[in-house]
């Protein structure tokens, strides 16, 4: 039996689910900045793509990338399968292109970013001053004293706003920045891993991102070395009207290691904001990459209107032996979630984790999932997928798990598992398995629960709102994804479970 | 400190009169104790009276230090004071046994007005009451009740309300399931926070608990009703010889 004085205290998390329920506003970041923007004209053209590339100041081989990209995508058909129902896009009717007018001419280093700007990711919490973060952060009793330090890359609206310890990175041989600026300054790694993952014509909104990216995220980690801190993107949406079209190209060479994570805000608007997205991940022999994202997209009003479309293709490929890779993601935000975080398990012994929190309230709709493709021997892999609707909100667990004839003694575990908060939402699971070779496994478990009126009774018999109680139960229901999750982003991510099912009970 | 009069419920989505006209008063300092036959309405006069969804009432008045206890939501009377130690305690999975405690307790607080407590000042309130009940570190890290002993359960609801220190609280069976030690620790538990501004009612079935925690008074209950009120004595009796005599001499 344990002494009770042994007992270590390591919780905070809930506390800020707690306080955030307390003095919560629907969604927190919705207010706007008033920053004279450039645009592009609305719609899409061949003349459009040029623009874009030229904007960015690329080589010749980029544009022409692009336009093949284009090309592709006018004769593609949008995907109709998923279990989603939204009013048909206009793609002609978007800005594919904006930029705030003081990012015209690139500032060289942070202190010549307009302030307003800045001023806009400090409201976010988001800190493009090079400084510690404490852990944890506010309440957080249990912070390591050591502090730690996070690189914060800042993508607003269409472009890269700065990037934050550059040279304590460069100094690791760590290349953290813009795509845009490593289409310039390393146009060999570009050339090499670009679309290698996820081709050009891979699906209609990866087509269309291939076309029109305007910015996004770029990571080297060279050979045996672990980033010396955790990496992080923020995307903002913040001009109305305009697409948010990001690239993200991770490679972690031979023996490195990574943790990255994303982040992702909007103002509230009242017409719907389009965002597709590409991530490609390479990991080779013996690399690992965390990737952890938290959407929080404005996710549209309680009537359903507006909120972020988000059509996101990301995929990891472990090209190599023994490489690995992790997937979480808390996916509480967009109007409109289509989206499939994968692995590619090439190389032999090689690993993927998918963990995911989906939460859908209102009108808000997921079709969300993860496929692991096992193509080499031995490979591994571990989907945990955590649905919780509330409201009359739809959420579909889409996965694929594929065992090909040459994967060999591969294993799978995938638990799926629903929350259903009321009577009015739905939760759906869509799992498609494919075992080609006699001596791989493949294991699936799924539950679908209610948030019991018993749990519900007594956690305020014992003094909880309604509110609280909830986020008490969803964030137990959710655990095992949660603490994949770094530190600071778990709290973040609790406190976001509560926002997002504000006015779910009652 | 707690006064029910001529309480009627029924539930809501039938028409069943379960509690018919119940009435009793527990002042300050003292312990009750309800003993009844199965299905007599113990169960439901708690539920009515921590405000659980389903039940409906038809008469009658419930108040806590003269405030009305019926209108508020379950919160509220928590916060007021009025705690119950559940016959069947919930399994919350995948929330912490002492995330759960500090936030109800902080819950509580903030709602009284009163400053919420640090994580250092709860692991030193939870390390002291868990002490007592010989509750382990392994139990407090546990999800809420989730594999928990029929005992541990029990132990747990005891080991809220010392963590709680509510005013009023209400014990259904919590001496059910019990082996001697546990419910020696579970009665040691009460007696410790018995004080002239905390009042106990204490629902079972058994003499075994009373002997532990001596009542003032003893209330018997059937069909929805207190049929008889006495002495400790009553209890013996019900011990001796069942509740037909009793019951047949009251109707
Ligand atoms: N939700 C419900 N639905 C149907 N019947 C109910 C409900 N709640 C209570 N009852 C009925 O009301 C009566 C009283 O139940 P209650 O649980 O209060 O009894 P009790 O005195 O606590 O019994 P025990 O000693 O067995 O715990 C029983 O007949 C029970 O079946
Ligand atoms: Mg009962």
């Amino acid at each position: 039996m344990n002494d009770i004085t042994d007992l270590e205290v390591r919780e905070g998390v809930d506390r800020e689910t707690v306080e955030t329920v307390a003095n919560m506003g629907s969604y927190k970041y919705g207010w706007d900045t008033e920053i004279e923007m450039e645009y592009a004209p609305k719609g899409l053209s061949e003349d459009i793509v040029r623009l874009i590339s030229e904007k960015n100041g690329e080589p010749e081989w980029m544009t022409d990338w692009r336009l093949k990209a284009y090309r592709r995508w006018v004769t593609m058909q949008e995907p109709s399968w998923a279990m989603l129902n939204y009013p048909e896009i206009d793609f002609q009717d978007q800005y594919y292109y904006a930029r705030p007018k003081s990012m015209e001419a690139k500032p060289k280093s942070l202190d010549e970013v307009d302030p307003k700007l800045l001023a806009t990711y400090e409201k976010l919490g988001i800190p493009l001053k090079e400084q510690m973060i404490l852990a944890g952060v506010e309440g957080a009793d249990a912070a390591p004293a050591d502090g730690r330090k996070v690189a914060v890359d800042a993508v607003f609206d269409s472009v890269s706003v700065g990037t934050t310890f550059k040279d304590e990175l460069a100094k690791a041989g760590v290349i953290f920045c813009s795509i845009s600026e490593a289409i310039r300054e390393h146009p060999e790694l570009v050339q090499k891993y670009l679309g290698s993952v996820v081709p050009p014509t891979d699906n209609f909104y990866a087509t269309l991102n291939s076309a029109v990216f305007s910015d996004g995220s770029f990571v080297y980690i060279p050979p045996g070395v672990t980033c010396p801190m955790e990496l992080s993107t923020y995307f903002r949406i913040n001009a109305e009207n305009t697409g948010q079209f990001e690239r993200t190209l991770i490679i972690a060479d031979k023996g490195s290691y990574v943790s990255y994570l994303e982040g992702c805000t909007a103002p509230k608007r009242d017409t719907a904001q389009l965002h597709a997205a590409v991530v490609e991940i390479v990991v080779l022999e013996d690399a690992e990459v965390k990737y952890s994202t938290v959407q929080n997209w404005f996710p549209g009003d309680e009537d359903g209107n507006g909120g972020i479309y988000n059509f996101v293709t990301k995929r990891a490929d472990c090209r190599e032996a023994r490489a690995k890779v992790m997937w979480t993601q808390v996916e509480t935000g967009s109007a409109i979630t289509w989206k499939y975080p994968s692995c590619v398990l090439r190389g032999d012994d090689s690993q993927g984790e998918f963990y995911s929190i989906a939460i859908t309230n209102n009108h808000q709709q997921a079709d969300t999932g993860t496929k692991m493709i096992h193509l080499g021997k031995n490979t591994r892999s571990r989907i945990v997928s955590k649905g919780i609707s509330a409201g009359k909100a739809q959420n579909t667990y889409r996965g694929l798990v594929s065992m090909h004839p040459k994967a060999t003694n591969s294993r799978n575990y995938t638990q799926c598992d629903s929350l259903l908060i009321g009577d009015k939402c739905g939760a759906h699971t869509v799992p498609y398995i494919e075992v080609k070779n006699a001596s791989s496994r493949v294991e699936h478990e799924a539950t679908t629960s209610k948030v019991d009126d018993d749990q519900l009774f007594y956690c305020r018999q014992r003094g909880m709102d309604e509110e609280e109680a909830v986020a008490v139960i969803v964030n137990g229901f959710a655990k095992e994804v949660l603490q994949a999750l770094p530190m600071e982003f778990a709290m973040e991510a609790q406190s976001l479970v509560a926002i997002s099912l504000e006015g779910s009970v009652g | 400190m707690l006064k029910i009069n001529n309480l009627h419920a029924k539930l809501e989505d039938e028409d069943k009169q379960i509690l018919k006209g119940v009435s009793l008063e527990v002042p300050a300092g003292e312990v009750h104790a309800i003993m009844g036959p199965n299905g007599s309405g113990k169960s439901t006069t708690s539920y009515v009276l921590s405000g659980r969804d389903g039940y409906e009432v038809t008469d009658g008045s419930a108040t806590l230090y003269g405030e009305d206890l019926l209108e508020m939501e379950p919160e509220e009377r928590a916060a007021a004071g009025l705690f119950l130690a559940f016959q069947y305690p919930v399994e919350i999975p995948g929330v912490g046994n002492m995330t759960f405690l500090r936030t109800a307790l902080n819950a509580q607080r903030k709602r009284r007005g009163e400053e919420e407590l640090s994580a250092a000042e709860f692991l030193k309130l939870i390390r002291e009451k868990g002490k007592a009940l010989n509750i382990d570190a392994d139990m407090l890290k546990r999800p809420v009740n989730v594999g928990f002993s029929g005992g541990e359960k029990k132990r747990n609801e005891i080991l809220q309300m010392a963590v709680l220190e509510p005013k009023m609280c209400i014990l259904d069976e919590t001496d059910s399931g019990l082996d001697v030690d546990a419910m020696r620790l579970v009665a040691d538990g009460v007696n410790a926070l018995r004080a002239p501004d905390r009042a106990f009612l204490v629902i079972t079935h058994y003499q075994r608990l009373l002997d532990h925690i001596r009542p003032d008074v003893v209330h018997i209950m059937s069909d929805g009703k207190i049929v008889k009120t006495g002495g400790p004595e009553l209890a013996l009796e019900v011990e001796q010889n069942g509740y037909a005599d009793l019951l047949s001499e009251v109707a």
